[in-house]
């Protein structure tokens, strides 16, 4: 190491200690001064937080870094949250499905304030689509980044303050949750100081994933990053727009949004919209341009087709909320907009999934073997079937049928279990054994059953739903003859109690997938020897491990 | 000006500017070229890490 960099090195040891400890000082202040309970609790918890960061800086500060390996790839903080992604998932899952139950069953919301559906149900989103999915997301963007870029992650402390910062934000938000502190925004519950946390935490996020893309070595820039790169620019935008609000007072949780009437509702939706656009999408397509050829070990099947996916996607899909507001004071030129834009997304949408698919093009047999690539592959499928389903609902015909029942929630299911869930779940099969330096995984077969159990989980919810859903709706829209309504609105509750049942059974088999997917992960970590390494393809193994390939395969002609 | 001849406007105007960003981004594509950038830039994933390894190794 040259002077310089102890030099810096030095420079971001110290910035990273008064960083803390000015966190520190913010935390003590909301703890002794707030207004509230909330806020105090979470003011502690925020200085306890930063107190732990100054001492551990402190600790490293004085007798310096273990390992001076500068020439590798900055993993440290990766294996951080990919542990950190399993452990969200399970417990977003979880109270996913004891919701369910809820629904089936109300005397499980106990008669307590912080056990009722509503509190829980922010709980399950936020664990699942930010916890789990932004974990999985900070864990395979910076992954991918490094790797197709050839470059080391940038930043010394940023990495750590971004994945544990992240941690912190999740414990703030659904603290406040259970503990009744929510704007009441869907998918942007959080209240105001969460979000100016969440806010730094992303710009930071933004500048590693900058850095690391300025310092490399490989002159273009693979697809899986401009994914990623949209997604981390847009959800800042989404984030920062939708969240904008007047605090009651500065020490206080309460806050008032900027918007009012339909400005409001059509902000609310634009984020939302673009939540499952860009955080749930862009982000995953990312995930799957980079771990489904990698796996395959295929390339992509047409690169000219990922970048005219990528550019067609971005543009469109920012246009698609007002679809979540037909029939409402929202103006009627801006629900056809919405409407349009939603119904041009099949395009992109399955121009990435036919990408996606035909990668696997001469190499299906593996789909019978390899049971990591049948997730991702799987995954895709699913893509292409609630991309084809949510462009069909966002028709105001048929969403007049659809809207405000059980389809809508099915739909979102089949997306997040079935897309999101098993992109993300054969990506970390992928990861733990590449970023821990094992052969392989602990087994094979284990992730057999994750497979067979999760998938048959997801079936029963979205049939569940399919059925609960055009029931509900087809029951509040039949009339008699005399012009009433056929049915009251508690008689559509009874008759939803049996999907509802079946609804938590399949997602009872989800968890019990996840929970298979940690115990198999955990074994692996732990470096047990592997029960079926004589079944994993080569690529299973971490890069310096592997087998040279059986006969070097020429590239395919388009 | 009314209202809905702003929106109109607006939107025919979008609608031109979307048409031609998609043209843009259609001639980058098929730009001839392109084509080996990007045949090579589709073995990115599958070609950086076991070098990167092995090199680390040697």
């Amino acid at each position: 190491m040259n002077t310089k960099k102890i030099a810096w090195n030095a420079f971001s040891d110290v910035l990273a200690f008064a960083g803390s400890l000015v966190g520190l000082v913010v935390g003590l202040i909301f703890a002794i001064g707030g207004r509230d309970d909330v806020i105090m609790f979470h003011g502690w918890v925020f200085a306890a937080a930063s107190a732990a960061a100054a001492l551990y800086l402190f600790v490293r500060m004085i007798e310096g870094d273990g390992e001076p390996d500068e020439t590798g790839y900055f993993d440290a903080p990766i294996r951080f949250a990919t542990i950190a992604t399993l452990f969200w998932g399970v417990i977003g899952f979880l109270v996913g499905d004891i919701i369910a139950w809820q629904l089936a069953f109300p005397v499980l919301n106990l008669d307590l304030p912080w056990t009722n559906f509503g509190r829980l149900r922010p709980v399950h989103t936020s664990a699942v689509v930010f916890a789990f999915g932004g974990n999985a997301l900070i864990a395979t963007s910076l992954y991918v980044v490094q790797r197709t870029c050839r470059a080391r992650m940038a930043g010394r402390w940023s990495p750590w303050f971004l994945v544990w910062g992240y941690q912190l934000f999740i414990v703030l938000a659904a603290s406040g949750y259970v503990l009744g502190v929510t704007q009441s925004k869907e998918y942007a519950e959080p209240e105001w100081y969460v979000d100016i946390w969440l806010t730094i935490i992303w710009v930071v996020y933004l500048l590693i994933f900058l850095g690391t893309m300025a310092r490399r070595k490989e002159p273009h820039i693979y697809v899986a990053n401009w994914f990623f790169l949209a997604f981390i620019v847009t959800v800042a935008m989404l984030h920062i727009i939708n969240n904008a609000a007047i605090p009651v007072s500065f020490l206080g949780s309460k806050s008032y949004s900027l918007y009012t009437g339909v400005q409001d509702a059509m902000t609310q939706w634009w984020y939302g919209h673009n939540a499952v656009g860009f955080f749930l999408t862009a982000g995953f397509l990312g995930m799957m341009y980079y771990f489904v050829p990698k796996r395959a070990e295929r390339p992509v099947y047409s690169y000219r087709l990922s970048i005219v996916h990528f550019w067609s996607l971005i543009f469109l899909y920012i246009w698609a909320g007002p679809h979540h507001l037909y029939y409402t004071a929202l103006p009627d030129w801006a629900q056809t907009l919405g409407m349009t834009f939603s119904i041009m997304l099949w395009m992109p949408s399955w121009g990435g999934m036919i990408n996606g698919l035909m990668t696997l093009s001469g190499a299906w047999d593996k789909l019978r073997t390899d049971p990591v690539i049948r997730m991702l592959v799987v995954s895709v499928a699913f893509y292409g079937m609630s991309t084809f389903e949510g462009p069909l609902m966002a028709v105001k015909a048929v969403n007049s049928l659809s809207h405000y029942t059980d389809w809508t929630i099915g739909h979102v299911h089949s997306g997040a279990l079935g897309w999101v869930g098993f992109v993300s779940f054969g990506a970390i099969y992928c990861l733990v054994p590449w970023l821990w330096g094992r052969k392989g995984l602990y087994s094979l077969r284990l992730v057999e059953w994750h497979f067979w159990v999760s998938t048959l989980g997801i079936l029963l919810y979205i049939t569940a739903m399919w059925v609960s859903g055009i029931l509900q709706g087809l029951m509040w829209r039949a009339y008699d003859s005399l012009g009433f309504l056929e049915y009251s609105f508690v008689e559509s509750v009874e008759a939803m109690h049996p999907f509802y049942i079946i609804r938590a059974t399949g997602g009872l088999l989800f968890v019990i997938g996840s929970l298979l997917m940690v115990w198999n992960v955990w074994r692996t970590i732990r470096g047990d020897a592997s029960l079926d390494m004589e079944d994993q393809p080569r690529i299973a193994a971490a890069p310096e491990l592997r087998e040279l390939p059986a006969m070097t395969r020429p590239v395919p002609a388009e | 000006m009314k209202y809905l001849t702003v929106v109109a406007i607006t939107q025919s105007l979008a609608l031109l500017f979307f048409i031609f960003l998609f043209a843009v981004v259609l001639t980058y594509v098929f730009w001839p070229g392109n084509k080996s950038k990007f045949d090579r830039a589709a073995r990115i994933p599958l070609d950086t890490d076991e070098a990167a390894a092995r090199n680390r190794k040697s």
